[in-house]
Order: structure tokens, then sequence, then C-alpha cells
């Protein structure tokens, strides 16, 4: 049985560089706090994760697929729960929240990625 | 894995509230800075922020930075006029001007500028700890 690294790894390189993109949206959402007018932004897990798994983003597996920071209809706008006078729509507590849990979940990927790498390497060696 | 965006937006961040830091240092260092007239008087400044999107092809287009547009002088204001023949400033009719600066306010831009500030430097401590986390995958 051969071993593919592509399917060994599962959809977790994926969901890693899907945390990234989140969290560079998230820091500017935070940077941005106080810019009148900002629309706070956001993206959503479940529709990449759709498009990935269904493989939609290619009709050919030899086509490069499309990195996740393209797909701009997944980009959301947040909902405030109170309005600012100046259209600002940031809310320092739910941005901070939204990063940590962001910043969490990076994590979880990583630690998932380096299990799964260490039983590669065992396979590798063949358990010795 | 661009992780190195995050230093460049936080660090706009940083660098956007620390020139509102300034502003709001120079209107309460200057709260006292009077004139013969409104215009001779210390006018105050206040920035003005706006967002920057990247536009860049394969770049995050989701992701903005903050940029200061402008640093603005407030127009003159006779509001805050004194009667002091005693001054050497003091105009003909024994008036002196000073800058129309209200200090809770700028006390309170003080501590939102404050809290912007330690958010953004917080993501970054954060961005660290992701890529150092990231680095050490595999060993």
């Amino acid at each position: 049985m051969a071993i593919s690294f592509e399917s060994a790894l599962g959809v977790h390189p994926q969901a890693l560089a899907f945390r990234g993109v989140r969290a560079e949206v998230i820091a500017g959402n935070l940077a941005n706090i106080d810019t009148p007018g900002f629309k706070a932004r956001d993206v959503e897990f479940k529709t990449i994760l759709n498009g990935q798994l269904s493989g939609d983003s290619t009709t050919d597996g030899r086509h490069l697929e499309m990195p996740a920071t393209e797909q701009n209809n997944s980009m959301l706008y947040r909902i405030p729960f109170h309005q600012t006078t100046d259209g600002n729509s940031v809310e320092l507590g739910v941005e901070q929240a939204s990063f940590s849990q962001n910043a969490m979940d990076f994590q979880t990927s990583l630690i998932f990625l380096r299990k799964k790498l260490g039983s590669l390497e065992q396979a590798i060696k063949g358990g010795r | 894995m661009k992780l190195d965006n995050l230093y460049e937006i936080s660090g706009s961040a940083l660098n956007a509230q620390m020139v509102r830091l300034n502003t709001i240092a120079s209107n309460l260092a200057n709260i006292s800075s009077a004139g013969s007239t409104p215009e001779e008087a210390y006018r105050p400044v206040k920035p003005v922020f706006s967002a920057i999107y990247k536009q860049a092809v394969g770049e995050n287009k989701g992701a903005a930075l903050v940029q200061v547009d402008d640093v603005l002088e407030m127009p003159p204001s006779a509001k805050n006029k004194r009667y002091e023949p005693d001054n050497p400033l003091a105009d003909q009719e024994g008036y002196v001007f000073y800058p129309d600066i209200n200090v809770m306010q700028e006390m309170a831009d003080m501590l939102s500028a404050t809290r912007s500030y330690q958010s953004s430097m917080e993501v970054m401590v954060s961005a660290k700890k992701l890529q150092q986390r990231l680095l050490s995958l595999g060993e």
C-alpha cells in the first residue's frame, strides 16, 4: 500500500492556511478600530471548507487550486451589537474573542498536523 | 503561509495610535498657550484615520491596514475668552484668548488610544507565538 502525504495529512494544511487568512482579517479589524466608517469583516470556515472538500475549485486535477484568499464571496460583514455615530462596526471585545479563538484553532490544527506527521514517520521507519 | 502580514497590519495600527497619542499630548501640554487673538492662540490638532486594502494579486483582500491621512488643526475659536488685563498678551479691551480644549474629552481619547494600542500589541505577541509553533512543526 502506497503512502500519500496529501491524503494522510487530510484537511489540516488547508485549515491552517485558512486560520492564517482569518487572523489577518481580524487583525485588520482591530487595526481599524478608530477609523470612521470602517466595516468589520470576517471569513467563514464553512464556505471555504465545503469548497475544498467537494473539490469544485478545480475542474481538472492538474489545475492549480485557488488560494482561499481569492474566494472573496466568503468574506462577510459582521453585524454589530451597537450602532456607532461614525459608522464604524468594529467592537473590541468581539474582535479580541474571535482572534483568540482563531489562534486556538490554529494551534489545534498544528497539533493535528504534528500527530499525523508523527504517524507517517513511524510508518516510514517501520515502527522501529 | 504569510503570517508576516499580521505584523504589517498591527504595526500600522501601532503607528496610527502613536500619532493620535502625540496629538493628545500636544493638546494637553498647550492648554494654556494663549494669544491676543483667537488665531494666535494654540489650535488643537486631531488626526484623521483611513483604512487601506491590499490590492495586489494573491494578497488577502480582506485585511485592512490603517493609515494617518492628515493631522488637522481645529479652526480658531473665541469661545475660551478670559478677562485678564494684567496678562502681557491681553488685547486693547483686556481679553486673552485661550485654546478651546476639553480636558475630559482629551483624557477619554487618550484611554481609547491606549486600549487600541494594547490590543494591536497583543495581536503581534500572539502572531509571534503562532509562528514559533509553526516553525517547530516536525521536530
